[in-house]
């Protein structure tokens, strides 16, 4: 062996030697670790969940607690210094963007479903919702039968359109279904007319009264057709980076770190308009807080 | 990269039981295909006109026309189709706009998508109309005068029949451009060919199969419209001029 060779193999072993164990099994960590940066995916208009503040900055629930997980992957691979690189994404790019390596690790309000389960990998829980109607006070709709021939606007790519357009074909509810490209558009639908309900994941829609010009004449109301659960994503196949995204998760929320997340985003007032969603910490909520497990519901 | 490749996706019923996935391919592209070819007739008529205007020998008019290139030219396509949908409902008379906002909501993103990309072609096609105009020489115009003609009489006798058929390339161009701009009808809900795909990726998590399988629609697309447009330029090519022998 040449001798420069011989010093190229030596700073090699001891370069592998000085990675941690963990770093070497998973794909995630060891780029992480070799550039000292991950990319974090975040949503623009989820409210309370993860959306921009009016300085730009990026707030919520989910953001807090993907912050955690940030921190405890730095401390895991025993970084001094770990750089945080912002990405937002939608609910049509969300997936191929985690896929495909651009964004590491995604908390928004991202459901957990066998389907997508096919395609990347869940975290533990971070929230469970269940999916109802957003309407004006005075519109005369209660529950989701009402909605029978009316306009009915929800976001595109979501669960709820889904729901819709299977209650459209089994019920044959005829109602017409408006897909918006974000939360914001489906509400500046209901806001201005279009539609007289908005269906989407009841969290979301308190965040959206929240937003509104008088959030006195909206209201929350019909019975949940399907209970949801939202979780962090991040590429298949990376176990041992599941894990300490996991562990981080779970450590935040038996130790009663997520539920003061929780009462900072759904029982005080929150940006931008100072308005207090006023959710109380749900049944379903208590039992993940509890027991954390990365189960879907469907 | 782990991906599952699964082609088969495409012959499943859809999760909301309203047929196959390639079902909703083709809806997507009836639609993508009918805004833009509706869309197209605007721009032509429209475009036409205005490029007619802007040669106009009066300031007034052809002020007027060059104000309108400027204005569907210079602002984002985007951002003209919120103003279509989502401003001009709310600044037009009550009764006016809330007929609009109680239509079908199909109906309603057709119309905002169709006048936004017929007036934004518009404005494009009158550009290269003018430009044919120009192209001509200034005899032509003055040859038709002497000949006791008057100035609408010109053009359509003399000019025009020139002009039209020397811009027929750079409105081949336009006429492709109209049906891939057509997607931005996407981001106000009409589900046209890429809204299709997007949905496809929601329902499925495929995302490969669903942008390529779009992406060749596309391209068939286009691939037929340069095939008739070839064949077109060559029937009405004028001989001795560009393009023409």
């Amino acid at each position: 062996m040449h001798p420069k060779n011989i010093v190229t193999a030596a700073l090699i072993a001891v370069a592998l030697a000085a990675t941690p164990a963990i770093a070497q099994e998973s794909a995630t960590l060891k780029r992480i670790q070799g550039t000292g940066a991950i990319t974090l995916g975040h949503r623009e208009s989820s409210i309370p969940f993860s959306y921009y503040d009016d300085q730009q900055r990026v707030i919520g629930y989910s953001q807090d607690l993907m912050l955690m997980v940030a921190e405890a992957i730095k401390a895991d691979l025993k970084l001094g210094k770990l750089d945080l690189k912002l990405m937002p994404v939608t609910p049509a790019n969300r997936i191929t963007l985690v896929q495909n390596g651009t964004v590491d690790l995604e908390c928004g309000s991202t459901t957990n479903n066998s389907e997508r389960q096919k395609q990347i990998a869940f975290s533990t829980s971070i929230f469970i919702v269940g999916t109802r109607l957003l309407t004006k006070k005075d519109s005369g709709i209660k529950d989701f039968p009402d909605l029978a021939g009316k306009n009915v606007v929800t976001t595109a790519g979501t669960t709820s359109e889904r729901l819709l357009r299977r209650m459209n074909e089994e019920k044959r509810m005829k109602m017409n279904v408006i897909s918006a490209k974000d939360h914001g558009e489906s509400f500046l639908t209901l806001e201005t007319g279009r539609a007289v309900a908005f269906m989407m994941d009841d969290a979301l829609l308190f965040g959206e009264m929240a937003k509104a010009k008088r959030p006195g004449e909206w209201v929350v109301l019909g019975t949940p057709q399907s209970e949801e659960a939202y979780g962090c994503m991040m590429r298949k196949g990376d176990p041992s980076f599941k894990r300490v995204v996991d562990a981080a998760l779970t450590q935040a929320m038996t130790s009663g770190a997520a539920e003061k997340v929780y009462a900072k985003w759904f029982l005080s007032p929150i940006p931008p308009k100072g308005l207090n969603l006023d959710m109380p910490l749900s049944d379903d909520m208590k039992a993940l807080y509890r027991a954390p497990n990365d189960k879907a519901f469907d | 990269m782990a991906y599952n490749w699964n082609w088969e996706i495409f012959l499943q019923t859809s999760a909301t039981g309203e047929g196959t996935y390639l079902a909703w391919l083709l809806e997507g592209l009836q639609w993508t295909v009918a805004l833009s070819l509706s869309a197209w007739i605007i721009a032509l008529i429209v475009g036409t006109a205005i490029g007619v205007l802007r040669t106009a020998p009066n300031r007034w008019l052809s002020g007027l026309a060059a104000a309108y290139v400027e204005v569907f030219r210079n602002i984002p396509l985007l951002v003209q189709l919120f103003i279509w949908y989502f401003v001009l409902p709310e600044v037009l008379p009550p009764s006016l706009g809330n007929g609009f906002k109680q239509m079908h909501p199909l109906a309603q993103q057709f119309l905002a998508a169709l006048v936004c990309l017929g007036l934004f072609t518009s404005a494009r096609v009158a550009e290269q109309v003018r430009a044919g105009i120009e192209s001509l020489p200034r005899g032509q115009t003055h040859a038709g005068l002497a000949l006791g003609l008057t100035l609408p009489q010109t053009y359509r006798y003399v000019l025009l029949p020139m002009a039209l058929r020397i811009v027929v390339p750079p409105l081949t161009s336009e006429f492709l451009n109209i049906f891939k701009n057509s997607a931005v009808a996407t981001t106000i809900g009409l589900i046209e060919l890429s809204r299709q795909a997007q949905q496809l990726v929601d329902f499925t998590a495929q995302p490969y199969e669903a942008f390529i399988a779009v992406t060749l629609l596309y391209l068939l697309i286009n691939a037929t419209l340069m095939l008739l447009m070839r064949r077109l330029e060559r029937k009405v090519r004028v001989p001795g001029f560009i393009g023409g022998n």
